[in-house]
């Protein structure tokens, strides 16, 4: 389980985070919305330790993020990065293989090269796309490349930042089913942030609507249409009139 | 203005300049001991040789060419004022190895290699990459610093030792075919003007210059802003950096070995 407890976070005066709170229990899919700069992206990172907040605490299974061994912390982990974040050095292969061919789980240059062909294939990608650069790839396909290689450690814990953006509603569809499907099959914990509802729908098992630093509501995405929360009718029904600014 | 103002705003000035000192030395002090300590990364150490060291060879050597072939005509040309005509080849010598090869191989470098690791740091930055490899439990400083300061420290010494050679036959060349010097005595008098301590200086100075512009490279990547004008921003602030840090490490460098 992941859990954020009263979470704060500024950069400079800009406050982001003003004491989020929320529970991930183990092997559901929780997806966080918000308007654009509500802090889904840092409240991530500040799971994965990228980002230090100011004050709070975030457990994982009960223990700090912030304490113990910090790659055995981060091997439980898997992130899909918005824009994909491919290395564009390294062929394909390479990039989906990076952690199998490193640190405490490394091995074969061969065997790591199958391992990155079979999640390629997971992902819907041919085997001849494994020699070729990042950069010779479609959105799309970069975008399932990433999540190859957020999934080629089989980890415990799968983060999704933004899976659908700057991809067409077929690509996107393709994706959120990838990407519902490896969790389902995984038994991941899955954290998601979009803008998506369409991608929410169809990979949610709960919601929590980030807006001004704070959750102001979570629950099952069932419950997501009739939740009676002004901010979350407004975001999900995208009315400019309601309790959330249209310009901020 | 007001005068506390005014000292307010000096203070200010001096506050800021040493943190920025702090910060590149706490780096600085940061790659050095990852460079030291496993896990070493093998390919990364080589890409980076090639591209520092290798790929840089056709600037290097057209710098050095150019250049003792300009200080040989201007030697000449000064020294014939006060009948000195005869100290070509020892002043385009000393002057290639002690100052003119370690400074413009290590400006060059600050152009070319500086600028090009900042770029592809940044942009590794702006693009998430960075935060990539930590999730991918990669360590960033050990992974993209360390290998390309250790190969701009191993490589550049080669370089300068390269430029100053290539430096001292253009020279010769230009005093041979066109200033009439005698081949031999022309190598003769290198040779024997030359001093060992010449030598080391050049090549200690290549090594704190490559140093100097590997590192500002990666600093200014590692804290480059968002977006294109970050990378832009970046890019131009390693440039500088590098290139005055370079020069005022030859000031000192050269007090180090040659003051009397």
């Amino acid at each position: 389980m992941i859990k954020l407890e009263n979470v704060h976070k500024a950069f400079g005066s800009n406050q982001v985070l003003r004491g989020m709170t929320l529970e991930v229990p183990k092997g559901t899919s929780m997806v966080i919305i918000g308007g654009s700069g509500t802090g889904k992206s840092v409240a991530l990172k500040c799971v994965l330790g990228l980002i230090k907040p100011d004050s709070g605490s975030i457990l994982v299974d009960g223990k700090p993020a912030d304490a113990g061994d910090r790659d055995a912390f981060l091997a439980r982990f898997g992130m899909l990065f918005q824009g994909g974040a491919l290395f564009d050095s390294l062929p394909v292969w390479q990039n989906v293989a990076f952690r199998l061919m490193r640190g405490t789980l490394k091995r074969p240059a061969e065997e790591a090269r199958e391992i990155a062909i079979e999640k390629l294939r997971r992902v819907g990608l041919k085997a001849d796309v494994a020699d070729r650069l990042p950069a010779e790839l479609s959105g799309g396909m970069q975008k399932r490349v990433g999540l190859a290689r957020a999934i080629a450690a089989e980890p415990e814990i799968i983060f999704f930042d933004e899976p659908t953006t700057g991809l067409d509603p077929i690509m996107a569809g393709v994706i959120n089913d990838l990407i519902r499907e490896i969790v389902v099959e995984m038994g991941a914990t899955a954290m998601t942030i979009t803008h998506d509802m369409t991608s929410v729908r169809a990979i949610a098992d709960n919601i929590a609507m980030l807006h001004d630093g704070v959750i102001k509501w979570t629950g099952p995405v069932a419950q997501m249409d009739n939740s009676g929360d002004p901010y979350l009718d407004q975001f999900i029904h995208g009315r400019a009139e309601g309790p959330i600014e249209a310009v901020r | 203005m007001n005068p506390l103002a005014l000292l307010a705003r000096i203070g200010r000035l001096a506050l800021d300049m040493l943190s920025a000192i702090g910060r590149v030395a706490l780096f600085a002090l940061s790659t050095l001991s990852y460079m030291i300590r496993p896990p070493f990364y093998g390919r990364e150490t080589l890409t980076a040789l090639l591209h520092v060291g290798w790929l840089s060879l056709p600037v290097v050597g057209l710098t050095a060419i150019f250049t003792g072939g300009a200080l040989a005509l201007q030697i000449y040309a000064g020294g014939a004022r006060f009948n000195a005509e005869a100290v070509v080849p020892q002043i385009v010598a000393i002057g290639m190895v002690r100052e003119l090869g370690p400074v413009l191989v290590g400006l060059m470098i600050a152009a070319r290699v500086t600028s090009s690791i900042a770029a592809e740091i940044a942009t590794m930055k702006v693009t998430e990459q960075i935060d990539a490899l930590v999730t991918l439990s990669t360590n960033p400083m050990q992974y993209l610093v360390a290998p390309r300061v250790l190969a701009a420290f191993l490589t550049v010494p080669l370089l300068v030792g390269i430029g100053d050679i290539i430096g001292i036959a253009g020279g010769y060349a230009v005093a041979v075919h066109n200033l009439d010097f005698n081949a031999a005595a022309y190598l003769k008098n290198t040779v024997d003007f030359l001093e060992p301590l010449d030598v080391i200086s050049s090549l200690v100075k290549g090594a704190a210059f490559g140093t100097i512009a590997a590192l500002m490279g990666c600093y200014y990547g590692m804290q480059s802003g968002r977006g294109a004008q970050g990378v832009g921003r970046a890019t131009k602030g390693s440039v500088e950096a590098a290139a005055i840090l370079i020069l005022a490490a030859n000031f000192l460098l050269t007090g180090v070995f040659f003051s009397v």
